[in-house]
């Protein structure tokens, strides 16, 4: 673990794990309440036409795919509630797109499909201290945002007919929900990559609902199952030599599934104790 | 315990008025006409419930009094129209059928604080007063033992409580409930009604959807009836049969009455 410090490309790789692995459960906990948990993989594939596009104009492909996601989002939610188009159908077409717009712009730049895989699968430790900068600022915003509006956005996504009657902007959070998404796809795009960013927006959630009894509780333990995962993470991929996104994204799952079981086992334990108790009561 | 009546702070303008005054009300869903020339008024304290058949357009009405569907006519919230309504915090709304369970556990106590959300400060942490205004909504329907427990482990007709409990806990001066009985055993309509009967005695206007009066039928004002989106009675709820509308629920693909839910207790 010293000897991974020594290195700065490792220090900033953990710096921009930190901030991925917070803010991706902090929004993706809203969408899994919202049932749009696949959200997160739609604007991923539309970030790869931004991303794409950054290389076709040489502009930094982390602002380009900011820009196109956050579009990407906006358009879901337009489509959602001004067209007969259900969300997952929006999603649908966003995913054909993203991909085909992204594959499209990098043939126009003349280089090869392959110029994205360090987009789809996370090159972590790659960044350099201007992305990890990027990466922190809207890591900051995507926590906070999330925090202090929680009550507002967890009224939309628990019934959204009530917020609306409640007074609640819905189509105004509903948009910033979507582009909150986006900002966290981008700040994910580099740690786990594209295909497996919304992953590490779900999973924590998954993981940690096994665990807690309301939402509050939710929301703050799937930020430290997003932050534990990531850097542990970073640092298997260190040690066992692999990449980083998919070792981060298999060690969420691992905890998802360590609560899963433990759920189940303490759940039949604490009920054989209570039998246990009851039969004894008539005895004594 | 009962309720918080309605802030005598929020007097003022449009106080004289009723809580919810329709006119000449036309809706429209799906080129069908649901609703024709419709008046209905609900004045402060009044305990009125709105009875019909099934697709008689009772749950369109409430959902358009309460700004949720397009019509056109006049629909006026507290003298205001309703499109320019906006002190949403006087006005409670039970769906008819509440996005009860969501993909993420929620507990009674952030689901019925859900409620109180036009009180609280922009991104502000709920005051004291927020907080006793949702337990005493919580403790009004019976809930108070289980604030901490995930609305998952709850019953229907529980689930129901604290979704009346999320419309009470915003203090409203009137509630719109959409079959808050649904689901709901004979005991715990009864309950309702008292609850609803004591926030009408201290001013609190209620217009509730129900299938049938039951053991409302003493505590009500008014009873309206809608007949193919029209009204064909709106006044004495002596006048109002049950059977007349029991018949229409056999024909109903919803069930008329869930069985009594076991272990599930009566409120207080």
């Amino acid at each position: 673990m010293i000897g991974l410090l020594d290195y700065e490309f490792m220090r900033l790789a953990l710096v921009a794990a930190l901030f991925t692995g917070v803010a991706a459960p902090a929004i993706g906990i809203f969408l899994v309440q919202r049932r749009l948990a696949l959200l997160g993989d739609g604007l991923g594939h539309v970030a790869l036409t931004g991303v794409a596009l950054g290389i076709l104009t040489g502009t930094t492909p982390v602002l380009t795919a900011l820009v196109i996601a956050a579009l990407g989002a906006t358009l879901i939610e337009v489509l959602r509630i001004y067209t007969r188009t259900s969300a997952d159908l929006a999603l649908a077409m966003l995913f054909y797109g993203g991909i085909a717009g992204g594959v499209f712009l990098i043939n126009l730049a003349g280089e090869s499909p392959a110029a994205l895989n360090q987009f789809l699968f996370g090159a972590i430790t790659t960044v350099d201290r201007f992305e990890v900068g990027i990466v922190a600022v809207l890591g900051v915003v995507v926590v906070t945002t999330s925090l202090l509006l929680g009550p507002q956005l967890f009224a939309l996504c628990q019934d959204e007919e009530h917020a609306r009657v409640s007074g609640v902007p819905v189509r105004l959070y509903g948009l910033l929900l979507a582009v909150m998404a986006a900002l966290t796809i981008t700040v994910a795009m580099r740690t786990v990559g594209l295909l497996l960013v919304s992953a590490l927006m779900v999973v924590p959630v998954a993981a940690a609902q096994q665990l807690t009894r309301s939402f509050r509780g939710t929301h703050l333990l799937a930020m430290v199952v997003g932050v534990a995962s990531a850097l542990g993470g970073v640092v298997l991929s260190y040690e066992a030599n692999v990449q980083p996104g998919p070792a981060i994204v298999l060690l969420t799952l691992a905890v998802f599934a360590v609560a899963a079981v433990g759920r189940v086992v303490v759940g039949r334990a604490v009920k054989g104790w209570g039998v246990r108790e009851t039969r004894r009561v008539p005895s004594g | 315990m009962s309720a918080s009546p309605p802030d005598p702070g929020r007097t003022g303008a449009g106080r004289a008025d009723p809580a919810l005054s329709i006119h000449r009300l036309d809706v429209e869903l799906g080129g069908r006409q649901v609703l024709h020339d419709v008046r209905l008024d609900v004045g402060a304290g009044e305990f009125v419930a709105l009875l019909g058949a099934n697709g008689s357009g009772k749950s369109t009405l409430v959902r358009t009094a309460v700004g949720l569907v397009p019509f056109t006519g006049s629909i006026r919230l507290f003298g205001t129209p309703v499109e320019r309504f906006r002190d949403r915090s006087r006005l409670g709304y039970v769906p008819q059928r509440a996005a009860t369970v969501s993909g993420v556990p929620a507990s009674v106590g952030e689901v019925v604080a859900s409620g109180r959300l036009t009180h609280r400060r922009f991104a502000g942490l709920p005051r004291a007063a927020d907080k006793r205004a949702v337990a005493a909504a919580i403790d009004a329907v019976g809930l108070s033992g289980r604030t901490r427990s995930p609305l998952v482990e709850l019953s229907g007709g529980q689930q129901q409580r604290v979704h009346i409990a999320r419309a009470l806990a915003g203090e409203p001066e009137l509630l719109v409930m959409d079959e808050p009985t649904a689901g709901v055993d004979k005991e715990n309509t009864e309950a309702l009604a008292r609850l609803l009967a004591g926030l009408s005695d201290q001013g609190t206007a209620v217009l509730l959807v129900a299938h049938e009066l039951g053991p409302m039928r003493p505590l009500l004002d008014r009873a309206v009836v809608l007949a193919d989106g029209r009204v064909v009675h709106d006044g004495d709820p002596g006048a109002v049969r049950d059977a007349e509308h029991g018949h229409t629920h056999l024909h109903s693909g919803q069930p008329d009455r869930l069985e009594p839910l076991p272990r599930e207790g009566v409120w207080p």
